[in-house]
């Protein structure tokens, strides 16, 4: 096992079984160093929340081991639960309470008493945004709000290990960057390592120093986003020719510098290149070499979701909706 | 920074806070708790007055006789009001917030359950002060008044933690909801609107006797009409606190399958 | 008014609400179990009650109290329904009738349709259960035919005054705005006594309610000695008139604001 760090998740063999159910989680092996942002992908149902319920405690693994902040999430849950701050999927706010109240509870929770207690709240209320909304009940709030309000719930007791369960879902692009801002802050300059789930590609592309995708419970593909992307392969160039008689044409040409892909619009023909580098020009002079007019070109960057593609046969937006069954949730109580 | 381990008492302190907070910001919580026993009571005690005339009747005025089961109908209430308070929390993963915390989990139930304790206080001296205020005489005097209140809380303790329990074990607002009224079928098979000794059906009459709820009514109903009948003040504190007992150690029993954190 | 036209949006509404009902019939209980709740509580608690000086019924008390239980079950029926008219706005689903719907007020009278049919269905358990534990009736079929009509009415009325609530909050916090005016309604009347046997504030307020006559008149139909029967059947055609109009004008609020 490699040497654990106070501020790292590591979790060998993870596995979660429901009663009646399938393995939602089915043998997770991950680390999360010390100050990373680790981007957790994958479809709605593939296993993301439950693997932060094992995580951060509130369910119990079936088999398998976790380690977050240096402390066994089974045998010394109250000091993992001291080293952790989580927004899970609902924002799990009390409607009739106002912002400044949910605060003033989860302090008192922590043992934060006194002078600190309002310092603090003032400190989270105005790093977050809601000053001005702080004396107003939660039922008022928008959901850019609510979710803005569930982390600094999730950082009143300074964390080192903060897990963020899709926590941009539903919210507009104005709040969504807010957040993300927020969240690069926590980890470059607090120190914060940040477990992060999303099912959105540009969240982890942008946020993630390095993403795991997962997919039917197991970890599918994982790295920093450009060594995944590298991995699928080079760049793909679409064109569009200027008259429709010459698509034969431009598709000859192109396929001298790599192989044709489908799934582009229609009309156009896309080559995924061979190499990664100076063919754009080389395209264009061998095109004009033929006397070929284009319409349109474009190169379109390898993705994440290609990624997911080439590991799992299906891509990722939209995969979630294609499955059956959704994430299940926490056992119940049983009857 | 220090962080400071907070007592049972501070967590079940503020929890409680926020019990009672949210009950006082649901005027319709409040609200009718408090005006629905004294409607059914204003409509009984006209409706059955006639019943007095009954040869046996223990007092000449019905809203005397009456008078005791708005405190048990206000427990009641209770059942309903914490349930639905611990089953919102259930379904709005707020429970998982508190989890993540170093919350206690009986701190969680001694907090619910001490909100629904300050509402019951409430409604113990509205409905005292309804009486008095409508001609009753406290046979029992002011320090009988001050038990009655006592044991409305106790009262309002002990179906408050049933109602917790229903939460726990279904974690659904609706299913608390449902099971609330069956709490209400206590309260009519018992002695609520006639003394058992009157009561012609010979099974209703067994039912009543075999009902427990019949004991809190009587005792009650002794403090306003009687004065201090030591077996029937007796039989209703041991079965209120009975009723917590039991509720209270099946909450606790619910509450780590609810809150399975490790 | 295209009077098919109602009569068929008035088809469709009442199948899809007893459609519901058959689907799910755990909807039957809260408007069977408090009568059934009541019916032990008064007709097995307070028999004796019958024994006050001046307590002049024909019947038994538990046929007394039989008649109070069946005209409550009538009269929350109806309100349950209008529960389901509420929830149907908050789902978006009474908007989805308005666009269909050539006819509008026919969504009313359906809800109105299923309702009646649904508390057939307790009338029908109340009933049986009454017997079971050796009611005796004094009226004949004619008598208990009233009966059962006079409870119809109660129930249409039930039914439209709730609806016309729902159809103006249109949302599920109507729930204690329908409820409590019957509620109301039906405890100062007559309950536990006849109207003579009662004093003070409460007589003045049941001498004035609609539903004594109705309960008088039920009564008498039931202990063979009928009573006031025709002003109870003009009482409850009045009430189920008053409460047409009031629902049909929630309805047209309804649609001002685009359901």
């Amino acid at each position: 096992m490699v040497q654990d760090r106070d501020n790292s998740i590591v979790a060998e063999g993870l596995v979660r079984e429901f009663k009646k159910g399938p393995r939602a989680v089915d043998g997770i092996d991950l680390r999360v160093d010390s100050g990373e942002i680790y981007g957790f992908l994958g479809p709605n149902g593939a296993g993301k929340s439950t693997t932060v319920l094992m995580l951060t405690t509130l369910l119990p693994p079936t088999a398998g081991t976790a380690r977050v902040a240096g402390y066994d999430v089974v045998k010394e849950g109250p000091k993992v639960r001291k080293a952790i701050g989580a927004a899970l999927q609902e924002a799990a706010l009390d409607p009739l309470l106002t912002g400044r109240e949910h605060l003033r509870l989860q302090m008192a929770m922590h043992g934060i008493g006194g002078e600190e207690r309002k310092r603090r709240a003032d400190e989270l209320l105005e790093r977050v945004g809601l000053t001005e909304a702080a004396d107003r009940k939660v039922n008022g709030y928008s959901g850019g709000m609510k979710r803005r309000l569930d982390l600094a719930l999730a950082l009143v007791h300074r964390p080192r290990i903060l897990f963020l369960d899709e926590p941009t879902t539903g919210l507009d692009p104005q709040s969504r960057a807010a957040l993300w801002e927020e969240v690069g802050r926590l980890a470059r300059q607090d120190g914060v390592t940040v477990f992060l789930t999303t099912q959105y590609l540009e969240e982890a592309d942008v946020l993630a120093d390095r993403v795991g995708i997962i997919d039917h419970g197991r970890i599918v593909a994982e790295g920093t986003p450009e060594q995944l992307k590298a991995e699928i392969g080079c760049s793909t160039v679409e064109a569009l020719p200027a008259t429709p008689e010459e698509l034969g044409a431009v598709t000859t040409v192109l396929e001298r510098f790599g192989t044709r892909t489908t799934g582009f619009s229609p009309g156009t023909v896309a080559v995924q290149l061979a190499t990664s580098d100076g063919n754009l020009a080389d395209i264009v002079r061998a095109l004009d070499a033929e006397d070929l007019r284009l319409a349109h070109l474009q190169i379109h960057e390898p993705t994440l979701d290609d990624v997911f593609l080439a590991k799992t046969g299906r891509h990722l937006e939209g995969a979630g909706e294609e499955e059956a069954e959704v994430e299940p949730e926490p056992a119940p109580a049983t009857a | 920074m220090t962080v400071v381990s907070s007592g049972l008492a501070v967590q079940v302190g503020y929890l409680a806070r926020r019990s009672v907070i949210r009950t006082l910001r649901q005027p319709a919580a409040v609200f009718f708790p408090l005006v629905f026993p004294v409607l059914l009571l204003a409509v009984n005690s006209g409706g059955l007055k006639a019943e007095t005339n009954l040869p046996g009747f223990p007092t000449d005025s019905f809203l005397a006789f009456a008078l005791a089961v708005p405190f048990i109908q206000g427990g009641l209430f209770a059942t309903g009001n914490a349930g639905i308070d611990v089953a919102k929390d259930i379904q709005t993963g707020f429970l998982n917030r508190l989890a993540l915390t170093p919350m206690r989990g009986v701190a969680l139930l001694l907090g619910e359950l001490g909100g629904v304790m300050g509402l019951a206080l409430i409604q113990a001296i509205f409905y005292l002060v309804i009486g008095l205020v409508f001609g009753v005489r406290l046979e029992s005097g002011i320090a009988g008044g001050l038990v009655m209140i006592a044991l409305a809380a106790v009262i309002a303790l002990g179906f408050a933690a049933f109602g917790a329990y229903a939460a726990l074990r279904t974690g659904s607002t609706e299913a608390v909801n449902g099971i609330f009224p069956v709490f209400f079928v206590f309260l009519f098979i018992s002695s609520m609107n006639i003394p058992r000794n009157l009561m012609g059906t010979d099974w209703f009459r067994w039912c009543a006797t075999a009902n427990p709820v019949s004991y809190l009514i009587e005792g009650m109903r002794s403090l306003i009409i009687t004065g201090w009948d030591g077996q029937a003040l007796g039989l209703a504190f041991g079965i209120g606190i009975g009723v917590i007992v039991v509720g209270f150690a099946l909450a606790a029993a619910a509450l780590p399958e609810r809150m399975a954190r490790t | 008014m295209n009077v098919s036209d109602s009569l068929a949006v008035a088809r469709g509404v009442a199948w899809r609400q007893l459609h519901n009902a058959v689907l799910n019939p755990t909807i039957f209980f809260p408007s069977l179990a408090f009568p059934l709740l009541n019916f032990a509580a008064f007709a097995g608690g307070l028999s004796r009650v019958s024994e006050v000086p001046g307590f002049n019924f024909a019947g038994s008390y538990t046929a007394f109290q039989f008649v109070f239980v069946l005209l409550q079950s009538a009269a929350f029926s109806g309100v349950f329904s209008g529960f389901g008219v509420a929830r149907d706005f908050e789902t978006g689903f009474t908007r989805r009738l308005m666009l269909t719907a050539p006819n509008r007020s026919g969504i009313v009278l359906g809800y109105a349709i299923a309702s009646a049919c649904r508390w057939l269905i307790t009338a029908a358990v109340i009933t049986a259960v009454a017997f079971a534990v050796g009611m005796q009736v004094g009226g004949d079929g004619v008598d208990l035919f009233g009966l059962y009509a006079l409870a119809l009415l109660v129930n249409f009325a039930g039914t439209l005054w709730s609806t016309g609530v729902a159809m103006r909050i249109r949302s599920q916090q109507a729930g204690p705005v329908m409820q409590m005016p019957v509620f109301l309604i039906l405890f100062f009347a007559p309950v536990y006594v006849p109207l003579d046997l009662l004093q003070g504030w409460i007589h003045a307020v049941a001498s004035v309610n609609p539903l004594t006559p109705v309960m008088e008149a039920a009564r008498g139909l039931v202990s063979g000695e009928p009573t006031k029967t025709l002003v109870a059947f003009g009482t409850g055609v009045a009430l189920v008139l008053a409460f047409s109009s009031w629902a049909i004008r929630g309805l047209r609020r309804a649609e001002a604001v685009g359901g």
